[in-house]
């Protein structure tokens, strides 16, 4: 059909009217995310370009990036911060997606009681506020006022006891539990979804072929439920190293003890804004805010390009 | 990204407060003072300001304070904005001293009452050459440690004169075992500092002597005058609370006014919270000296004062609030509604507290100094204060070792300070 349309020049194409309506339905989401997401974002990598020479702002090239990589204590504190935010994110890793997977496996058995019971509560912190969750959890805690030490006293567990937010060996672990113990919900709604969606009939063949309980699950489960693990990997990494409220909250901005808690998103904050005495760099803030967009950048860009495109997908 | 943009709504939460207020009382000239004393909001609200509007009619003031550890930032921003009130409160030495050279805070050498001021006042917020001051000084605050007598008397203690009866005295509380010895925790950091080493320091730098010598350069943060206070205060470890590695600023306050630790090295500003809450009697001490008869030096730290914003909208009601707070009626009220924030006006202020005239007493018989980090040597980056704190923490917690400490500092000191030869 087509062949022939083009064929003959001498028919027009049918001119169709211009589809307004598209523009006007974008319009807004597209107005509102370019001034509150693409101008600041663009705004901030054009900041990273400039500083402040005898009070005027002047565009100085990589200047700042090579201050931020070279000059001692800001490439120690950064590097630092970029540690701290790799062990937060493995942590998350190994701990919350595998512990978000099982809970999802366990809560999609069908002949489990209260599993909406399960599923919201397990979900709840998820709402909560961090600062609420912050609060609690240093409460908790509290080798004073907290209901930790007593209640590992209960179980004869007092002397594992340690003022854990305190030390600088556990302090960083502590906190990455508490977001795990906040946000396990996400990674476990995801994957109870894609477990939903598996269709009965494949699952019913399997056991046909005698594929049943944790077989089952590895063989035929795990694979289909693949892609959404590969989404909550990604959305757990850009959410780890943007990460800021839960260790301001817990830690405070110094994120102590001696800087162990540091992530990029506590460095970012103290560097751009200030604290206490010290006052606030923007155009060095703006420099380490680019290099954590860039990092999260390459890290999408490599799930997109590279895992996503691997990952086999199954049409029922 | 979204990091930042959260940081610009939480600044624009913290400036709708003062914009509100500015539209409430059209009517009226509207002030706003900008603090970080949060603290003091309900003094200001229900005795102080009242006095000033009692006598000036026309004029509404508020006192709009935010979290201490963001509000040289914070203000800044708002500075910088256009959006910052008519009053800012101000830090002593180098950060209002900066404030003033951008021209963020307006000259008040010709101020009605500056001249209530000795010059030692005026020194943390006049420019370097002596010429101009910016802020009107409101008042210091000295360092040492409060106790508990209730506690004292039933454990038959005495308030120690030198360091060594300082440690048997906590030993002795300790091996009662009722109370906690010392109420003080690392996870905030920044009264392991404060309260700590600018706290005990002065007697081993000998107070203004090496405070002066370390700006020229002639002394170093590695000598032994200021190493000595970072091996005191890693002795302080097991008179601590358990687990105070993780014990909070609040979490001590309430330990020590809930009775349950004897001795709390403080700043002089913890009187009237002290005060609100503890039911029993309360004494202060100044740091022990190393041994019977040394001079004793006191931290007694130009800690608060007030300026014009330069590019305020009512310069004429502003001058006439500070003009206000210059007096020695203002004085009076102020130190008697805020106990331990002692006066810096020259016109002698009665104070009715027993435990504020006990660390002014100190005045008499010691020599008073500032904190080491404050002037000049806190320009820079990193800045000396928040290091110190960050060490100081960390030779409590046993992580670093006093040299290591004292090592660091100076090191970063160096990195950014060239003193005058």
């Amino acid at each position: 059909m087509s062949d022939i349309d083009t064929a003959d020049p001498a028919i027009a194409p049918i001119k169709r009217p211009t589809r307004w309506h598209i523009a006007v339905f974008l319009a807004p989401a597209v107005l509102v995310y370019t001034a509150i997401m693409i101008l600041p974002l663009i705004e901030t990598l054009r900041l990273s370009l400039y500083n402040l020479v005898e009070g005027q702002t002047v565009f100085v090239g990589l200047s700042n990036f090579i201050t931020l990589f070279s000059d001692p204590r800001l490439s120690a504190s950064f590097w630092n911060a970029l540690g701290n935010n790799l062990i937060f994110f493995v942590i998350h890793m190994a701990v919350q997606n595998p512990l978000g997977i099982a809970l999802a496996a366990m809560l999609s058995i069908p002949k489990l009681r209260f599993a909406t019971f399960y599923r919201t509560a397990i979900f709840v912190p998820t709402l909560l506020s961090f600062v609420i969750v912050g609060f609690i959890w240093k409460l908790i805690l509290s080798p004073i006022w907290g209901i930790a030490p007593g209640m590992m006293d209960w179980v004869g567990l007092k002397w594992a006891f340690a003022p854990w937010l305190g030390k600088p060996d556990s302090a960083l672990i502590a906190v990455s539990l508490i977001s795990v113990w906040q946000y396990v919900g996400i990674p476990m709604m995801l994957i109870y979804a894609a477990l939903l969606n598996i269709p009965e009939e494949v699952l019913e063949a399997a056991e046909c072929d005698g594929i049943t309980g944790w077989s089952q699950f590895w063989k035929i489960k795990l694979p289909l439920i693949l892609p959404s693990i590969g989404i909550i990997s990604i959305l757990t990494f850009v959410g780890n190293f943007n990460a800021f409220d839960l260790i301001y909250t817990v830690q405070g901005a110094l994120a102590g003890p001696d800087g162990s808690t540091d992530i990029l998103g506590t460095l970012l904050y103290r560097t751009f804004f200030g604290f206490q005495n010290q006052m606030g760099d923007r155009s060095m803030g703006a420099t380490i805010a680019t290099v954590m967009f860039l990092i999260i950048l390459a890290g999408v860009s490599l799930y997109l390009f590279v895992i996503q495109r691997r990952m086999r997908r199954y049409q029922f | 990204m979204t990091r930042m943009l959260k940081g610009l709504m939480l600044a624009t939460t913290v400036l709708v407060p003062s914009a509100l207020a500015g539209v409430a009382n059209a009517a009226d000239t509207a002030l706003t003072i900008e603090s970080w004393r949060n603290d003091d909001l309900s003094i200001w609200q229900e005795k102080l300001i009242p006095a000033f509007e009692a006598k000036n009619p026309g004029i509404k003031v508020t006192f709009a304070p935010m979290a201490p550890t963001e509000y040289n930032s914070a203000v800044n921003a708002k500075l910088e904005a256009g959006t910052a009130g008519d009053l800012i409160t101000c830090r002593p030495f180098d950060l209002s001293l900066a404030m003033f050279e951008k021209g963020q805070l307006a000259p008040l050498s010709d101020l009605d009452g500056i001249k209530n001021f000795s010059d030692t006042a005026k020194s943390a917020w006049t420019t370097d050459d002596g010429k101009t001051t910016f802020c009107v000084p409101m008042a210091s605050v000295i360092h040492g440690f409060i106790y508990n007598r209730k506690i004292f008397s039933d454990l038959k203690l005495e308030v120690p004169k030198t360091e060594d009866a300082f440690f048997a005295l906590l030993d002795k509380i300790k091996a009662d075992g009722n109370y906690t010895p010392l109420a003080m925790g690392t996870k905030d950091q920044w009264e392991a500092a404060t309260m700590g080493y600018y706290n005990i320091g002065p007697n081993d730098w000998k107070g203004e002597e090496g405070r002066k010598a370390l700006i020229a350069g002639t002394q170093k943060l590695t000598d032994a005058d200021w190493v000595e206070p970072y091996k005191t205060l890693a002795k302080w470890k097991p008179y601590l609370g358990d687990g105070f590695e993780a014990q909070t600023y609040p979490d001590s306050q309430n330990l020590f006014t809930l009775g349950r630790a004897a001795i709390y090295p403080a700043g002089s500003w913890e009187i009237a919270p002290f005060k609100a809450q503890a039911d029993f009697e309360m004494g202060a001490f100044p740091p022990p000296v190393k041994k019977a008869g040394d001079t004793c030096y006191i931290s007694d730290h130009n800690d608060i004062g007030i300026g014009l914003n330069a590019k305020g909208k009512n310069p004429e009601a502003a001058k006439k609030f500070l003009a206000w707070v210059a007096s020695p009626e203002f004085a009076t009220l102020y130190a008697n509604a805020l106990p331990g924030f002692f006066s810096l006006n020259s016109t002698a202020v009665k104070m009715e507290d027993p435990l504020a005239q006990e660390f002014v007493s100190w005045r008499q018989n010691c020599k008073p100094t500032i904190r080491p980090s404050a002037a000049i040597v806190g320009r820079g980056k990193p800045n000396l204060d928040l290091e110190m704190w960050r060490v100081s923490a960390n030779v409590i917690n046993g992580t670093q070792t006093p040299e290591q400490a004292a090592e660091e500092t100076q090191k970063g000191l160096d990195s950014w300070y060239k003193p005058a030869k």
